[in-house]
C-alpha cells in the first residue's frame, strides 16, 4: 500500500525523541546529526516543526544523481537510495528543497529517511502523535475530517436556522 | 560510550582549561551528575569559602544516562556552595543543554575563579573558549541565548545562562536554560554572576554510544508506554504541576497568607485556567510527559506576555501565600521570574513573609516606598518582583535571603519567617504531615520538597503496597503507616525517597518520571535495567543505593564542614506552636510535636547510621569507603 509519515505540528512537544530513536536504530548511538529527522525549532515563540524526507513523486534528488543510485521504489513507496552506485558527490544534499539528504560524517555517506522498510521508528515512538504514518489516500480525508471539525461549528448553526 | 565523556577544569581567572577522562572507578562510586559533582566540590572547595567569592567552584553537569534511551534523561546538575544558605548549593534543570553537553565532548564542568570582565563560554566538539559577553550583560534570560545563538551563527546552539538577578547577586537568582527550564534553588545564578560568567553555550556532533541498542530501545518502548498509560502521566500531559494545586488546596495543605491560613478559601486560580492562554504543550529531552504550557496573554493590560509553565510553585508563589486569587498574576508573575532568572519559590515566599510584616506593622510604607503590600494586591506582588531582581528599595535587602533580610529588618521579623538552613519553605503547609515536615527539616540543600519528600504518603497506600516501594532494595521490616497525619515509619519513607532523587539525579532523569507524585513510575529496579541497557553498568539496585547512600553523605559531610548542627535539622516554631485552623477535618487542627519530631530525627539519623548529632559514624564511612574523604583537597 501506498503509506507516508504525517507530520502534525500542532502536536509536537519538541522532545526530540524521534531523533533519538531515529539516530539509535540506524547508527547504534545516539547523535542527532546522524538522525534522519529533525525537530527544527523556534523557542521564542514556542514553535516547533518535524522535517524528514518527503519521498517526492518528482523527486530532484533522483533527478540530479548522476549515478542514478536514487530511485523511486513503488514497492514500499519511497525514494530508495543505492549505496552500491551512490559515489558521494552529494548532488542530492544540494538539490533537496527540505533538507531531506543528509550527510552522515562518521560513515562519510549520504543518508536519508528510509521509512525503516515500513515500519518507521520514530513513529512509533512520537507519544503524542505528532508523526503518523498513513496510508496516503487516507491522509487528505484525515486532514478534511479535523479542518471540517472546525468548521463544523459554524455550519451547524446555520444548518440549524434553516430548520 | 556514554562513559567516556571527560570533566573540564576552567579556571576563570588564569583562562587555564584542562580535561580529564572520568576514571570508570568514579562512576561505579557516583554514577555521574548530582552525585559526581558533589564529590568534585567536596574536594575542590576550601571550607569556609566565600560563596560570591572567587574561590567558590561552580559545577555543571550532565546525569550519566543524559541523551541516552532512558526516559526525560534531560537534566543539568549545578552545583556550588550556596549563597543562600552557606551549605551545599544544588539544583537541577531540564531543557536541552546536558545532552549536547554531551554531544560536545562533556560530562562535568569545575568552574573556578572569576572573569575579569563579563564572560561566556563557548564548547564544542571537545573545545572550549573564554568568549567576550560584554554585549549580553545586562539581557534577559531568553533574550541573552537568542543573541549569543546569533553571535555564533547556529541556531542549534544551546545556551545555560543567567539574567539580571544573577548579575545582580541577588541570593536566589537561577541559571537557566530554555523559556523556563531553571535551576532555581540554592541560588547557583549568584554563583554564577559573582564569577562574571553570564553563559555557557554549547554545541556538539559526537557520538553518544548506547551499549546495546536493541535492547535499549525495546525497553525504553515499554517503559515509555507504561508511564504513559498511568494517571499521573495522563493528568501531568494536560495539566502539568498545576493539577495538585485542586488537591491540595481542597484539603487544606497549603499556605496561605504566609503561614496564617493552610487553605485559599475561594482560591481560584485552578489549572484549566490555563486552556484560555495556552499554545500547547512541551516536553524536555526524550520526555513524553511534556509538562509545561507555552502560554500567552492575548487581552487586557498584560497582552503579550508570553512564557512556559506556570508550574505549582508558581501558584503558591504568586497565588495562595500572597493571597493573590488572579490566575493572569500567576502568568505575570511567572514570566517575570523566567526573565530576570530569579527562584519562583523563593520570591514568593519572601514577597509573602514580607507581607505579614507589613500587615503586623514590623514593615512600613516608609520601608516599602509607599507600595501597600497588603494580601491580594496583585501589582504590588508584581512590582515587588522587580524591585528585587532589580535590587531597588526594600527589594535590595529581600534580595539577600531569609536570614539576612531578617537580620537588617529586625523587629521580630524572625519570628515570622518560614524556612530550614535559611532557604524558604515551599508553599506547602507540612503541619498535618510528618512525613513531608521531616523532609524539608533534613534535606541537605535547605528546605526542599524535591530532596526526600515522600509525596505518595498523601494517597494513604495500603500498607502492602508501601511495604512493596519502601521494603527494600535495602532491607526494612520496621512500620509504615498508611495515614499521613501518623509519625510512625515515616523516617524510613523520607530515608528512601532520598536515595531515590539521589540516584534519579546522579542518572539525569527527571523526577516526574520516578516514585515521587505516582507510586507507578521508576524504582531501583528499573534504574538497574536502564543503566545497564544504555551504558553497560552492571548496577544491582542494592549497589544503586549504596552509592546514592555515598552520594548523600559526601552532602552531609560537606554541610558538617560547613558548620551545620542537629538544630538545622529543625523547624521554625510556628510547626510546632501554631495549630491550622482550616481545611479538612483530617488536618484541622495540626501541628507538628515536638518530642514525637524529635524521636523521628533520631530514627532518622539511625536510618542513615549517623550519631544523635547527625554526624556519620566511623563504620559508616568504612561502609560506603569514605574514610579518607575528602582525598585530594585542592
Amino acid at each position: 500500500m501506498d503509506m507516508m509519515i504525517v507530520v502534525d505540528h500542532a502536536k509536537c512537544t519538541g522532545c526530540r525523541l524521534c531523533e533519538m530513536a531515529c539516530s539509535v536504530k540506524h547508527t547504534g548511538v545516539n547523535n542527532p546529526s546522524r538522525s534522519r529527522i529533525h525537530v527544527i525549532k523556534w523557542p521564542m515563540e514556542g514553535f516547533e516543526l518535524p522535517m524528514l524526507c518527503q519521498q517526492c513523486e518528482q523527486a530532484p534528488c533522483i533527478a540530479v544523481c548522476p549515478k542514478d543510485a536514487l530511485y523511486r521504489d513503488p514497492v514500499v513507496s519511497r525514494v530508495t537510495l543505492d549505496y552500491d552506485l551512490c559515489i558521494g558527490c552529494r548532488m542530492c544534499v544540494t538539490a533537496c528543497p527540505f533538507g531531506g539528504m543528509g550527510v552522515d560524517t562518521t560513515d562519510r555517506r549520504v543518508i536519508k529517511c528510509d521509512q525503516c522498510d515500513g515500519d518507521p521508528l520514530c513513529v512509533r515512538f512520537c507519544g503524542p502523535g505528532a508523526l503518523q504514518y498513513l496510508p496516503v489516500h487516507a491522509v487528505n480525508l484525515m486532514k478534511k475530517r479535523s479542518a471540517g471539525l472546525q468548521l463544523s461549528e459554524v455550519m451547524r448553526k446555520a444548518y440549524a436556522t434553516r430548520l | 560510550m556514554p562513559l567516556d565523556r571527560k570533566i573540564a577544569y576552567i579556571d576563570l581567572t588564569t583562562g587555564e582549561i584542562n580535561s580529564a577522562p572520568i576514571p570508570p572507578e568514579m562512576r561505579r562510586r557516583y554514577l555521574g551528575g548530582r552525585g559526581l559533582d558533589m564529590y568534585l566540590l567536596y574536594n575542590h572547595l576550601a571550607p569556609g569559602v566565600d560563596p560570591l567569592g572567587p574561590d567558590n567552584v561552580l559545577t555543571v553537569s550532565a546525569g550519566l544516562l543524559v541523551g541516552t534511551l532512558a526516559s526525560a534523561s534531560a537534566r543539568t546538575h549545578i552545583g556550588a556552595k550556596s549563597p543562600l544558605t552557606g551549605f551545599v548549593g544544588s539544583s537541577n534543570m531540564g531543557g536541552f543543554f546536558a545532552p549536547e553537553l554531551r554531544w560536545a565532548g562533556y560530562d562535568h564542568l569545575v568552574i573556578k575563579g572569576r572573569a575579569e570582565r563579563p564572560t561566556y563560554l563557548w564548547i564544542h566538539d571537545g573545545q572550549i573558549e573564554m568568549r567576550d559577553a560584554g554585549e549580553v550583560w545586562g539581557a534577559s534570560i531568553p533574550e541573552t541565548q537568542e543573541r549569543i545563538k546569533e553571535q555564533l551563527r547556529d541556531p542549534e546552539v544551546k545556551v545555560l545562562c543567567i539574567g539580571i538577578a544573577g548579575e545582580n547577586l541577588v541570593r536566589y537568582a537561577n541559571v537557566m536554560t530554555g523559556m523556563k527550564n531553571a535551576a532555581g534553588r540554592t541560588g547557583m545564578g549568584a554563583v554564577m554572576g559573582s564569577k562574571n560568567l553570564k553563559a555557557i553555550a554549547v554545541r556538539g556532533t559526537q557520538d553518544l554510544e548506547i551499549r546495546f541498542p536493541k535492547d535499549a530501545l525495546a525497553y525504553n518502548r515499554s517503559l515509555v508506554e507504561h508511564i504513559g498509560s498511568t494517571k499521573f502521566a495522563q493528568i501531568m500531559q494536560k495539566w502539568g504541576t498545576m493539577f495538585i494545586y485542586g488537591v491540595t488546596n481542597t484539603t487544606g495543605l497549603v499556605r496561605n497568607r504566609n503561614f496564617q491560613l493552610n487553605q485559599q478559601v475561594g482560591g481560584n486560580i485552578e489549572c484549566e485556567h490555563i486552556e484560555r492562554y495556552s499554545l500547547g504543550t512541551q516536553g524536555c529531552y526524550g520526555c513524553v510527559i511534556h509538562c509545561r504550557h507555552k502560554y500567552m496573554i492575548k487581552e487586557g493590560p498584560y497582552a503579550g506576555t508570553y512564557s512556559e509553565g506556570p508550574e505549582y510553585t508558581s501558584q503558591g508563589a504568586f497565588g495562595m501565600e500572597v493571597g493573590c486569587n488572579n490566575f493572569e498574576t500567576v502568568l505575570v508573575g511567572n514570566q517575570l521570574v523566567n526573565t530576570y532568572g530569579v527562584d519562583t519559590l523563593e520570591i514568593g515566599s519572601m514577597i509573602a513573609w514580607a507581607m505579614e510584616l507589613y500587615e503586623k506593622g514590623i514593615l512600613t510604607d516608609a520601608d516599602t516606598d509607599g507600595l501597600k503590600l497588603e494580601w491580594g494586591n496583585d501589582e504590588a506582588v508584581l512590582e515587588m518582583i522587580r524591585r528585587i531582581a532589580e535590587r531597588r528599595g526594600l527589594g535590595d535587602i529581600l534580595a539577600e535571603g531569609p536570614l539576612r533580610a531578617a537580620e537588617r529588618i529586625g523587629r521580630d521579623s524572625l519570628r515570622y519567617l518560614i524556612h530550614v538552613k535559611g532557604m524558604s519553605n515551599l508553599h506547602s503547609d507540612e503541619r498535618p504531615t510528618p512525613s513531608l515536615a521531616l523532609g524539608i527539616a533534613t534535606s541537605s540543600r535547605g528546605s526542599d520538597h524535591l530532596r526526600s519528600r515522600p509525596a505518595i504518603d498523601l494517597y494513604h497506600l495500603p500498607e502492602e503496597l508501601l511495604r512493596k516501594i519502601y521494603g527494600g532494595p535495602q532491607p526494612y521490616d520496621g512500620p509504615l503507616s498508611s495515614d499521613y497525619t501518623s509519625y510512625e515509619g515515616k523516617p524510613r519513607m523520607v530515608h528512601w525517597q532520598e536515595m531515590m532523587y539521589e540516584a534519579i539525579d546522579c542518572a539525569g532523569i527527571c523526577k516526574y518520571h520516578t516514585i515521587f507524585l505516582s507510586p507507578n513510575l521508576i524504582g531501583f529496579a528499573e534504574l538497574s535495567k536502564l543503566i545497564y541497557y544504555n551504558t553497560g553498568l552492571e548496577l544491582a539496585a542494592e549497589d544503586i543505593w549504596q552509592i546514592a547512600d555515598r552520594a548523600y553523605t559526601i552532602e552531609r559531610l560537606f554541610n558538617l564542614r560547613e558548620g551545620l548542627t542537629r538544630d538545622d535539622d529543625w523547624l521554625v516554631d510556628r510547626y510546632f506552636d501554631e495549630k491550622t485552623p482550616i481545611g479538612l477535618p483530617i488536618v484541622r487542627g495540626k501541628s507538628i510535636d515536638r518530642e514525637k519530631f524529635r524521636a523521628m530525627l533520631d530514627e532518622y539519623y539511625e536510618l542513615h547510621g549517623w550519631d544523635e548529632h547527625g554526624r556519620p559514624r566511623a563504620e559508616t564511612l568504612a561502609k560506603l569507603g569514605l574514610e579518607a574523604e575528602p582525598s585530594h583537597l585542592l
